[in-house]
């Protein structure tokens, strides 16, 4: 078999495992390399061919390939290695090893001081949310319609109805839109929309696609390609209003449900997953419940804007490095985060204490939309850290930043508060 | 004009079996069917088990068929390579009402000559399986009832009749059945005349209707809808055995099984319908399995899914199995009421139609140099190291995963594709090599593998189907 040694191995070549390659040779590594399972760099942003990439990073509104190519060229320039068209079949943390297949070695195996996990996520389905009826051709999740239309140039319909108001559904909307397809209409389960703002204006409200909220598909038609759905208005618990249920003509159908991160390697070394985010467990450091283990990105939730994953993921890498070095700091307790009043899951879950102060931002997501509210940390009975938030969404992620220096041995609590 | 011994209609597991069983002798053997791959259409859309018929209706063609079936697996799995797999199953008593009816249930197994039920009590039952619903009373032990990749049975018996000279058309609708003199003399269909001294009409759901062309259809099939989940291979609860419920008087009820690949099987409902290509699933009726089988196993989590599905058993009305042949019309066998126990029995049915027709004057030789055994697709993720490595050095293509959640090589989709009676349609790749099969379900491979179908058959992307003719996949290109 043949063998690779180096300090850092990062598993995935997306935005994540850029940014994290990148984070571990500024810190010092030597020798940082990626592992891709794709033919080249850059991860699902491959297809994301749209703009509204960068405004938080670079200040400026790029499209996927512009926004990963940065990183590209810096990688590239700071000397970071890596090995296209090559899949991770497992992690071994004991052994500190991953063992990959590829057409052009065969399997390798890279033995490494730390392994950082970037394998980003996958979408729901339309059998994860058990839509009944036929199983014809002409049913999609976005992103793969995503890929066959911008990087296999294959029109995948003529017309179109999109369940799910996520930010890829409302962008292929627009893409559809562009093609020449007709989208019907975008419809979403919930009362609220379930991406950012910005894209409902620009993806749907310029192009004069209807957003039903509150609306569920409750069947689909056709045997041998789609024929059409059945729409319904859903009631305060979700389910179907059958009397109002309409039938819609179209061939195609894209799902846009939501992302879940894919964390097949992690469960299979034993790594702790969060039940909620359905990612690995980390800490300030991004690193899992194994020490040698790092995680960054949507492999440990699923991020609405590549920017934070490139900020989260500098300091995967950082740390990782550290952690190869043998100079990640010390640590003097834990601190454990808990959600509170309208916080669905906060990340990290735990923090490090360590000698010194430092600011740790604490990424969550709200349960229900909320206006006029305030964002409040408490340590203990303590608050540590609160502000001001005009308007929270489950559809963008939120965070706060605490001082380690203020905490004490109990448990972090960050809540949503209503303004008086 | 085509001219042959024997024509099958039908390429299901049923009409599959009789052509290798055909195979063995010097006889001319054509297999006919609408689909553009073999695998039928109930014989694709079941539970998997390969029954023992402890519970068939003693004394029938039906209990004597799935009985004689059960112990040719072991021999045939071998020789064709097809994943199986004797788990047993067990049949919990979680009411006291229930636990009543074991003894009958034992006896009624017994008159099957299923001598090997045998009974045990709820502990044993626990330690077994210890995700059983913990009141369980007792229960039945079966040990001989079994797990099979359904797709892979009927592929395999396809290939390996293929390789001994049976032919098959495929997409291939039979328009009629001429006769002379009472007598069968040739099959009409979509692909032509076919000049045939025996018609077997292996139809399955579409049997009365094969039927009315010769005007023996004194029955009606009945589909009979049942719906399934499968779950995730990860699913945080599992069972290692069927676990059956008892049945009531209404319904055999609805089971949860490990499937071959191990993820957990749950379901069927039973409903009658009409129609015979309605195979959509219905809230109600996925409903009504998740409150079923949480009797069974309480902590079953249908959340955990990763596709629905429904298949249609042909029911028949009159009720039952019937095989016939007719005085006035030689050369015809109508089987019909082929339905849960189908997939089972299809191995005991292909002698036992061979036999029929020698007894019914078909001239029957051994061949001498039939092939008994055929090869799968190797699969890459099911083997060590040494042969991973061993394999990439042989053929590269076996180093590029197209289908992540069930890592799946490019290598074998191509011999999925290549091999005789290769798949054409996406969902024909994947019954071969189970790429899309997992829990993405194709949203990483399914354009990669698109790409691959259309690459091989070399045609556009837009004339590769999902999998009958009109399931097209995508309409064409991008503005340019």
């Amino acid at each position: 078999m043949f063998e690779i040694n180096c300090d850092v191995v990062i598993i995935g070549g997306g935005p994540a495992g850029l940014a994290a390659a990148i984070g571990a040779k500024e810190e010092g590594a030597e020798k940082v390399l990626i592992i891709e399972r794709d033919n080249a760099l850059g991860g699902i942003l491959q297809q994301c061919i749209h703009p509204g990439f960068g405004l938080t990073r670079f200040k400026e509104e790029l499209t996927g390939p512009e926004f990963y190519g940065k990183f590209v060229d810096r990688a590239k320039e700071l000397g970071v290695e890596y090995m296209l068209n090559s899949m991770v079949l497992s992690v071994d943390h004991e052994n500190s090893q991953v063992i990959c297949v590829s057409s052009e070695k065969g399997m390798t195996c890279v033995h490494a001081g730390s392994i950082v996990l970037a394998m980003g996520c996958r979408e729901r389905t339309r059998a994860n949310i058990v839509t009944p009826g036929t199983r014809p051709a002409g049913l999609y999740t976005a992103g793969a319609a995503q890929r066959l239309v911008n990087r296999q140039n294959i029109m995948v319909g003529k017309k179109v109805v999109i369940l799910g108001s996520g930010d890829i559904g409302m962008i292929m909307a627009r893409r559809m839109s562009l093609e020449g397809a007709k989208v019907v209409c975008v419809v979403e389960l919930m009362s609220y929309l379930a991406g950012l703002t910005r894209n409902r204006v620009q993806c749907l409200d310029d192009f004069g696609i209807p957003l039903k909220l509150a609306h569920t598909i409750t069947r689909i038609e056709g045997n041998e390609r789609v024929t059409g759905v059945w729409v319904a208005p859903v009631d305060e618990n979700k389910v179907p209003i059958k009397e109002q249920e309409e039938f819609i003509e179209c061939d195609t159908v894209l799902f846009s449900v939501g992302l879940l991160p894919e964390n097949e390697l992690t469960r299979k070394a034993g790594i702790a997953i969060n039940p909620i985010t359905n990612g690995p467990e980390v800490n300030q450091y991004m690193q899992t419940s194994v020490p040698g283990v790092f995680a960054c990105g949507n492999v440990v939730h699923v991020n609405d804007l590549a920017d934070n994953v490139s900020e989260e993921s500098a300091r995967a890498g950082k740390y990782a490095a550290q952690y190869a070095m043998k100079k990640l700091p010390t640590s003097t307790g834990t601190v454990t985060c808990v959600t509170g009043r309208n916080v669905r899951y906060l990340c990290p879950q735990k923090i490090q204490k360590a000698e010194g102060s430092e600011k740790v931002s604490l990424y969550f997501r709200v349960l229900n939309p909320e206006l006029g509210v305030k964002l409040v940390a408490k340590c203990g009975d303590e608050i540590i850290a609160q502000k001001k938030a005009f308007r929270v969404n489950p559809g963008e992620m939120d965070h706060i930043a605490v001082d380690t220096a203020k905490l004490t041995t109990d448990a972090i609590t960050v809540e949503v508060v209503k303004e008086d | 004009m085509l001219k042959t011994d024997v024509v099958v209609i039908g390429a299901g597991a049923v009409g599959c079996a009789i052509a290798r069983e055909l195979s063995k002798y010097e006889i001319n053997v054509i297999v006919v069917d609408k689909n553009d791959d073999v695998g039928g259409d109930a014989s694709k859309s079941n539970s998997a088990i390969i029954h023992t018929g402890y519970d068939a209706a003693p004394g029938t063609l039906e209990s004597q068929l799935v009985v004689a079936a059960n112990p040719m697996y072991d021999e045939v799995v071998k020789d064709l390579d097809v994943p199986f797999a004797r788990i047993g199953a067990i049949l919990p008593a979680i009411t006291q009402e229930q636990y009543d009816q074991l003894p009958a249930i034992k006896e009624k197994a017994f008159r099957n000559h299923v001598y090997d039920v045998e009974f045990k009590t709820g502990e044993e039952l626990l330690a077994m399986e210890p995700n059983l619903n913990p009141e369980v009373k007792g229960g039945l032990w079966i040990p001989r009832e079994s797990i099979i990749d359904p797709f892979i049975l009927v592929q395999a018996l396809a290939e390996n009749a293929n390789a001994n000279g049976v032919e098959f058309l495929l997409n291939t609708k039979v328009t009629g059945i001429k006769t002379e003199n009472g007598k069968v003399k040739s099959v009409e269909t979509t692909s032509g005349e076919i000049e045939t001294t025996y018609v077997i009409n292996a139809a399955g759901l579409y049997c009365d209707e094969i039927a009315e062309m010769v005007g023996k259809a004194d029955y009606k099939v009945v589909a009979r809808k049942g719906q399934f989940y499968i779950l995730d291979k990860n699913t945080s609860c599992q069972v290692e055995h069927i676990v059956l419920p008892i049945p009531t008087k209404v319904t055999k009820g609805k089971l949860m099984c490990p499937t071959i690949h191990g993820n957990m099987l749950v379901g069927p409902t039973a409903e009658d319908q009409e129609s015979k290509e309605d195979k959509s699933t219905s809230t109600e009726g996925l409903n009504s399995i998740a409150a079923d089988v949480r009797n069974l196993v309480p902590n079953v989590n249908l959340r955990e899914t990763i596709t629905q599905y429904s298949g249609l058993r042909p029911n028949r009305n009159p009720e039952g199995l019937h095989f016939d042949m007719y005085d006035d019309l030689q050369g015809y066998v109508n089987l019909s009421g082929v339905r849960s126990t189908g997939l089972t029995l299809s191995l005991s049915m292909g002698k036992y139609v061979v036999q029929q027709l020698q007894y019914h004057g078909l001239e029957m030789t051994f061949k001498k140099n039939f092939i008994k055994e055929r090869k799968g697709v190797v699969k890459f993720s099911e083997c060590t190291l040494e042969e991973q490595e061993k394999l990439i050095q042989e053929n590269p293509l076996y180093g590029n995963i197209i289908c992540r959640c069930e890592t799946i090589t490019e290598a074998e989709i191509l011999d999925a594709i290549h091999r005789p009676l290769g798949a054409k349609s996406m969902d024909a790749v994947k019954r071969r090599v189970r790429a899309g099969m997992g829990r993405c379900q194709g949203g990483f491979c399914g354009p990669k593998v698109l790409e691959i179908l259309a690459r091989e058959w070399q045609c556009d992307a837009s004339e590769i189907n999902k999998n009958v003719a009109g399931s097209y996949m995508v309409t064409g290109v991008t503005r340019r």
